[in-house]
Parts: C-alpha cells; sequence; structure tokens
C-alpha cells in the first residue's frame, strides 16, 4: 500500500487536488482511502457529492468508545472510501491533538485490514504543519510520501519550505520521503520554471504542472471532481496525468529546505523583479 | 559509625566541598550550579543565584506553578471549592497532602477534604474544556452551595487556550457567587513560587476588599503566610484570643474565604512566610495603608518576640501588660522542658532545604536546642529571602518572572487609613522595622554552606562533607537521606507531628527532636551488601 500525505499553504487547493488525482486513479483501478485532516471536514466533499459525512472525532463524541468502522468510512465516488477527522470549531481546543486521536481511532477500527486491499492512502492535511498535530500523518509513518501543492506565488513557496523542514525532520527518524511538488497554477509569470527551480533545490522534483481551469470551479460548484463532472474536458486530462505521474512516481527523497535568503532570490530571479 | 566533625574552632570552609560537588558536573552547568552556593558571611553583603530555572535531569526538590497556587495559597481555605480544571491526576495527587488543618464551625461550610477536578478527557482537550469547567461549576452549586468557587488551571487548559476567566465571569453571572480564575499553568515559573504570585494577584482582585464591616476588636491584624500544617494556626490563635488581639484573617491557615473578603479592615499585617505572602501584604498597603511586619512564629524566643512586635505597634500598656504575661507564663512551660533536652541536643548539628521561608524559621528553633544549621537552602525563594529586601532594586527581571502578571493597585481613597501611615512613620523614627525582611544569611553562622535549589546528587555529597545529625526536608528526600543513615524531618508536611508553631509547638519539635537525635537507629541500617556482596559478577568491555 502507498500511504501519501499532501500539504500546502491553505487554499491552495490541496482538497482539489487530491480529490481529482484519486478520481485519477481510480480510474488506473486502484483502491483508495482518503483521510481528510483538516477541522473544516470538507476534504471529500466532491467525492461524496456534498458535505455529508459525520465526522470521526464526532461520532466519537456522540457514540463514545462504541464507534463502528462504517459509522465513519463512507464510500464515495467509485467506491474511495472516505473520512473525516473532523476538530473543534475555530479557536477552541486542539485539533492537532484531534487528528493524532482519529487516526489512532481509524487504526484501531481496521481501516488498514488487509480485507479491504487498500492500494493508496491519501492524507490530506490542514495548511502549514503548524503543530505536533499536523505533523501525525508523517510521523510513525503513517504516511510514508508527501506532495505538496504549491503556486509560484510566495507564500505557497514560503509554506511549502516550511513544510520540507518538518518532512526533513522526521525523515531522518522514519521512513517519510517526499515524492515531489505539485504546481497549482495561479498564473503567476515564469511560473513553472520557478516551480521547477524551487524543486530541483530541494533536491525534489515538480511532478505535474496543473494549469489554471475555470472547469474546476464549475466542478466544485456541482460538488464533484472534474474527471466526474466533465471527463472529456482538458482539465481532467491533466489531473490523470497527475494521477499517472504519482502511480509511476519512483523519487522519493529527504528534502533540503532553503534560506529564506535563497527563497528571496528565486523569487527576484524568476518573478517579481523581471 | 561515622566520625563527627569537631565543630569547636566555627564551621568548616565548605570551599572544597563546592569545588567535590561541581566537578561532576559539564562545564555549562557547574557555572551556573556555581552561582547558587556560597560560603555564607553575615558580615559581608554577599549575592546568591535564587530563582532561576531548574537544570533538567537534575531531581531537583522544586514544584510546579500550579502546585503552589492551588495547593499552596488557597488549599488550606474552607469554605470556597478549589475546582481544578484538568486531568485527574493534577488534582488527586493535590488532595490534602500538604497536612493543612481547619476548624469548621457546626454548620459551616469545609470543603478541604474534597477533591475537586473537570477530569477532563481526550475528548475536552480536541474540542475544549470550557463546556464541562461550566457543567462542573453548576455541578458543584447543586451538590455544596459555595459561597466562591476557584477555578484552577492545569497545563493542557494553557495549551488549548481554555479561557477560564471568561468562563468564571459568565458562571458568576449565572449564580451570584463569587467564581473567579487563574492562569496557574504548571509550566508558567521556574518554580511553585509563580503560583504564589498569581494566586496573590487573584485573592487581593476578587476577594479582599468585598465587604467593610465594622471593627470588631481593638486590635485587628491579618496573619499572612501561615498555612496550618498539623496545628500550627491553631496554637497562634490561643495566644492571640488570649492576649485580646482580634485576627481577622489569616492567608489561608484555617482560613475561610469569608474572612479574607474584610481582611482589609484590619489595622496591621503579620507576615510569615515573606516569599509566598509578600504581594497582598504590599498590595493592602498601598490600597489601604495597612503597615506590614516581618514575624516569626517558629520557635519560644521568636514567638515571644513576634508578640512583642504585635504589643509595640499598638504602643497600649494593657496589651503590653497581657502580652508580657502571656510570655512569661509560656516561657516558664518552655524552659522546663528545654533544661530537660538542651543538654542531649546541645552541640549537635542540623541542615534543611524546604520551602521559600521554612528554612531559615526552623533555624530559630534549632538554635534553641543548641543544634548549628550547618548548610540551608530554598526550594523556590528568590534574591531577596536570602540577603533581605534591600537587594530587590538590584534583582534582576528576567522573561521568567515577567510572565507573571504585576497587577497595578490604587489608594482607595474613602478606606485608605491615614493614621496608620502616621502610626507607621512615627514608630519607625523610633527604629520599628516594617516592610522588611533581612532574609536568611545575615542570621546564618560564618562559613555555613547557603545552597538554592539542592537536588539529589548534592546532597549526597553534603551528608558526606558534614554528616548531620537530623535533615530537615520534604517527602522527595526523606527516605533517600534515610538510608545514609541520617534522620529526616519533613518540614512541609511535619511527618503527622505538630504544631510547631508557637510555645506549645516548640514544645513539642523539643520533644520531637529530642527522640529523633536521641535515637541511633539509623546507624544500625547498614545495607546488607556493604559487608558481603549479594551477587557476584563480571563484565569485559570489547574494545
Amino acid at each position: 500500500m502507498r500511504k501519501v500525505a499532501i500539504y500546502g499553504k491553505g487554499g491552495i487547493g490541496k482538497s482539489t487536488t487530491t480529490q481529482n488525482t484519486v478520481a485519477g486513479l481510480v480510474e488506473l483501478g486502484k483502491n483508495i482511502l482518503v483521510v481528510g485532516c483538516d477541522p473544516k471536514a470538507d476534504s471529500t466533499r466532491l467525492l461524496l457529492g456534498g458535505l455529508a459525512q459525520k465526522t470521526v472525532l464526532d461520532t466519537l463524541r456522540e457514540e463514545g468508545e462504541d464507534v463502528e468502522l462504517d459509522d465513519v468510512v463512507k464510500p464515495g465516488y467509485s467506491d474511495v472510501r472516505c473520512v473525516e477527522s473532523g476538530g473543534p470549531e475555530p479557536g477552541v481546543g486542539c485539533a492537532g491533538r484531534g487528528i493524532i486521536t482519529s487516526i489512532n481511532l481509524l487504526e484501531q477500527l481496521g481501516a488498514w485490514d488487509e480485507k479491504f486491499k487498500t492500494d493508496y492512502t491519501f492524507y490530506d492535511v490542514l495548511g502549514d504543519v503548524v503543530c505536533g498535530g499536523f505533523a501525525m500523518p508523517i510521523r510513525d509513518g503513517k504516511a510514508e510520501e508527501i506532495y505538496i501543492v504549491v503556486s509560484g506565488e510566495m507564500m505557497a513557496m514560503y509554506a511549502a519550505n516550511n513544510i520540507c523542514k518538518g518532512i526533513q525532520k522526521y525523515a531522518q527518524a522514519g521512513t517519510v520521503r517526499l515524492g515531489g511538488l505539485i504546481c497549482n497554477s495561479r498564473n503567476v509569470e515564469n511560473e513553472r520554471e520557478m516551480i521547477e527551480e524551487l524543486a530541483r533545490q530541494l533536491g525534489t522534483q515538480m511532478i505535474h504542472f496543473v494549469p489554471r481551469d475555470n472547469m474546476v470551479q464549475q466542478a466544485e460548484i456541482h460538488r464533484n471532481t472534474v474527471i466526474e463532472f466533465a471527463p472529456e474536458h482538458n482539465q481532467a486530462g491533466e489531473y490523470r496525468s497527475l494521477a499517472k505521474a504519482i502511480d509511476e512516481n519512483e523519487m522519493f527523497v529527504i528534502p533540503t529546505p532553503l534560506e529564506i535568503e535563497q527563497l528571496e532570490k528565486l523569487l527576484i530571479d524568476f518573478g517579481i523583479a523581471n | 559509625m561515622v566520625k563527627k566533625k569537631d565543630l569547636s574552632n566555627g564551621l568548616p570552609d565548605p570551599t572544597p566541598l563546592v569545588e567535590e560537588i561541581l566537578a561532576k558536573y559539564p562545564t555549562k552547568i557547574a557555572k551556573k550550579r556555581k552561582k547558587s552556593m556560597l560560603a555564607n558571611d553575615p558580615n559581608e553583603d554577599q549575592e546568591i543565584q535564587a530563582n532561576v530555572r531548574t537544570i533538567p535531569g537534575i531531581i531537583t526538590q522544586r514544584g510546579c506553578t500550579y502546585a503552589g497556587c492551588k495547593g499552596v495559597v488557597l488549599g488550606p481555605t474552607r469554605d470556597i471549592i478549589n475546582l481544578v480544571h484538568g486531568p485527574i491526576g493534577c488534582s488527586f495527587y493535590a488532595w490534602l497532602t500538604r497536612r493543612n488543618q481547619t476548624h469548621a464551625e457546626e454548620g459551616e461550610d469545609n470543603f478541604i477534604p474534597y477533591s475537586f477536578s473537570t477530569d477532563m478527557q481526550d475528548e475536552n482537550i480536541v474540542f475544549g474544556g470550557e463546556a464541562k469547567l461550566k457543567d462542573a461549576i453548576r455541578e458543584a452549586m447543586t451538590l455544596f452551595n459555595p459561597k466562591a468557587i476557584g477555578i484552577f488551571s492545569t497545563c493542557p487548559v494553557g495549551l488549548i487556550g481554555d479561557d477560564v476567566h471568561a468562563v468564571a465571569r459568565e458562571m458568576k453571572a449565572e449564580t451570584g457567587i463569587n467564581i473567579f480564575g487563574f492562569s496557574c499553568e504548571g509550566y508558567r515559573g521556574v518554580s511553585q513560587s509563580a503560583g504564589h504570585h498569581i494566586a496573590n494577584n487573584g485573592v487581593f482582585k476578587h476577594v479582599v476588599g468585598l465587604n467593610d464591616r465594622e471593627r470588631s476588636g481593638k486590635y485587628q491584624i491579618n496573619l499572612l503566610g501561615e498555612y496550618n500544617i498539623g496545628g500550627d494556626a491553631f496554637e497562634l490563635e490561643r495566644l492571640f484570643e488570649e492576649a485580646g488581639i482580634t485576627l481577622l484573617s489569616t492567608f489561608s491557615g484555617n482560613s475561610t474565604i469569608k474572612s479574607m473578603e474584610y481582611s482589609h479592615t484590619a489595622d496591621f499585617n503579620l507576615v510569615m512566610c515573606h516569599r509566598s505572602i509578600n504581594y497582598i501584604a504590599e498590595m493592602m498597603e498601598v490600597k489601604y495603608g495597612i503597615p506590614w511586619t516581618k514575624v516569626n512564629f517558629i520557635g519560644a524566643d521568636s514567638s515571644a518576640k513576634a508578640l512583642r512586635k504585635v504589643a509595640d505597634f499598638y504602643d497600649d500598656p494593657e496589651l503590653t501588660a497581657k502580652v508580657e504575661e502571656i510570655i512569661a507564663r509560656e516561657m516558664k512551660k518552655v524552659k522546663k522542658v528545654i533544661d530537660a533536652i538542651k543538654p542531649k541536643t546541645e552541640g549537635k548539628t542540623a541542615m534543611m532545604f524546604v520551602g521559600g521561608s521554612r528554612a531559615h524559621h526552623y533555624q530559630d528553633l534549632f538554635k534553641e536546642l543548641g543544634v548549628t544549621t550547618v548548610s540551608a537552602g530554598y526550594e523556590f525563594a528568590h534574591r531577596d529571602d536570602y540577603e533581605g529586601r534591600k537587594v530587590i532594586p538590584n534583582i534582576k527581571i528576567d522573561a521568567d518572572s515577567r510572565n507573571i502578571e504585576e497587577i497595578e493597585v490604587k489608594k482607595d481613597e474613602a478606606l485608605f487609613r491615614d493614621d496608620l501611615v502616621a502610626k507607621k512613620a512615627e514608630k519607625e523614627k523610633a527604629g520599628y522595622a516594617f516592610s522588611d525582611y533581612e532574609g536568611m544569611m545575615p542570621e546564618m553562622d560564618k562559613n555555613s554552606l547557603v545552597l538554592d535549589d539542592v537536588n539529589h546528587w548534592e546532597t549526597e555529597k553534603l551528608i558526606e562533607f558534614y554528616k548531620p545529625d537530623v535533615f530537615c526536608a520534604g517527602i522527595k528526600e526523606k527516605y533517600v537521606v534515610q538510608k545514609l543513615g541520617v534522620p529526616l524531618k519533613q518540614l512541609h508536611s511535619y511527618d503527622y507531628g505538630g504544631p510547631y508553631a508557637g510555645f506549645e509547638g516548640a514544645i513539642n519539635f523539643y520533644k520531637e527532636m529530642d527522640r529523633m537525635l536521641g535515637t541511633s537507629i539509623w546507624k544500625l541500617v547498614d545495607a546488607p551488601w556493604k559487608a558481603e556482596p549479594e551477587i557476584v559478577g563480571s563484565f569485559t568491555i570489547n574494545e
């Protein structure tokens, strides 16, 4: 089983990219479990055709210890198994601890039991790695390959670099590796070249460049992935290519995060200053 | 049997001992620890390092901020529900462990035998614990109908950001009783001392001054920093009552929240444990003009001195005569016991590492027995408790002390006692010491070793060097010290004994020391493996 975690700056399109990639992998005949690690619980919306799922933590809170796997794992598009960790409202409690509790519970309940013949687990993780809880998917070998969604905007690259620091820390003690950067284009000038260079300096690759297309928003409004909503559209092809690239990926590295000066220089050399 | 040190020509220079202790430490740690140890010279101004972070792994005596706030300052007050917001362990292990006694009148509230906790679970950490805290307060209201509830924050509460103060305000409005919170998370300071300060601030803000009741006595005082361990407060209350002195409130041995509410109507504050309570004494003086003086009721002579200080302050011949009568009578009883015991204890040695005042106060009792204190230090005191309040302006304010709120207190125009300010000025002119504490070091012998925040390694070396007849500390040290063949007297819990304050207390302590210093049991308990090996083995090292 491949264990994948998707990180990246908040609002960069992690959930959209993850679900579309998953849809692409489904077409390749893969069995997939998606674990949303965001208190907003919107990581599986497109696969489930809406926000209908009861989160692991809500279930735990309401049902006590007596939780069954079927209470928290819901079948979505093409039988992708979908889980939302859930968490507290903004400004309350500890969302990080929530993710730890939630993943532990899924393990106890046998979410990865042999009988499911799971080919891929995707962890879709909120924003930056702000605390130990959000690093949970990359600790203890839970996720083994990380893809960072990034764009040519400075803060997105800055976040990607920070996430690499987290990966580096846990990679040295465990099995987690960086699989590559996914560029979710914002139509920034020289974006492809800049992200390719960033990837090179981080010691990794840009695994795919996803161009910006309004079809993504249209599909989202209809609570669908592009692959399901407009299978013939160009953008569906892009996600299929990304899925294929991930499936065939063999480049797993311990990243070498950049110093802030290096990062700024990169921006100056490729974009803003030109 | 170990050979005793000959102290007839004064205490030995402890420098070689200090060097031996430091030699085992890594350089950086040795450099830091060195500043916390010194060979005392009562005639010199010496600087000791105190109230700084403990070195991790060093096996310290210290406790946490929560322990200082909940356990020490508010724990002994009986008519308040001290509700611990956190996982159950923090509350359970702080339950009745300090042996604060209390005496509730028939029908009066007494919550001291209970342990109150919100018992936070994983779910409350993830989703926040405020709802559970509110439920706990409502439950406490239904079951006990208390007059006041204090909320004490444990570490996780600070980490997840539960706002205990907002909950307190909301529940105060809902229930109509006094409810207040403390941000006393265990990690907040370098020791329990931070918790004392936080508790002082909270009590002053939310309790003191709520009830401006009429005077009920001619001489109205408060006793601050007395915690009624083993019944100490009962003995002192007996003395005050007989002398006709009205003890309005004690912070906080045998105390009630009710009495703290009108404590600001006192004329005079007596401060026992300077470290844990001087903040309230200072704030009361600024706001209400009530002067304070430092006293010590540990030791018969010290108790007499303290009582005379009160009589001297009021300067009333009637009170003075009564106080002298009590002292004369009590000292007669004391003398009878000391005459019988002192010949047996004279010339013996003691060392004490405890608290923020006890390591100083108990030296007076030992002096009365002819026992020399060869080494002493505090667990959580600051430099002023060692060197005297004169050093306060020079104490470095570091990030850890800045972490604790300093509350700004203003003069209460309506209640401020100008008469007391005038009285203080007049008395000061005659040489009376107000708002002062000279600290422990000026009263210790030359070459005695003063050592802050002692640890286990240092304890062992100290015992090896001094071979003291008795060691005073707490439960964490007790069995290790006894295994080294030295009796240990707990000065936190009194080992189930006490009271040791006042005159009756002094007599109890003399008898206790007669018993402890007279026994040879600890010298007979050499470990069997010291005589012959229990297991024989060998090992090789492969290079």
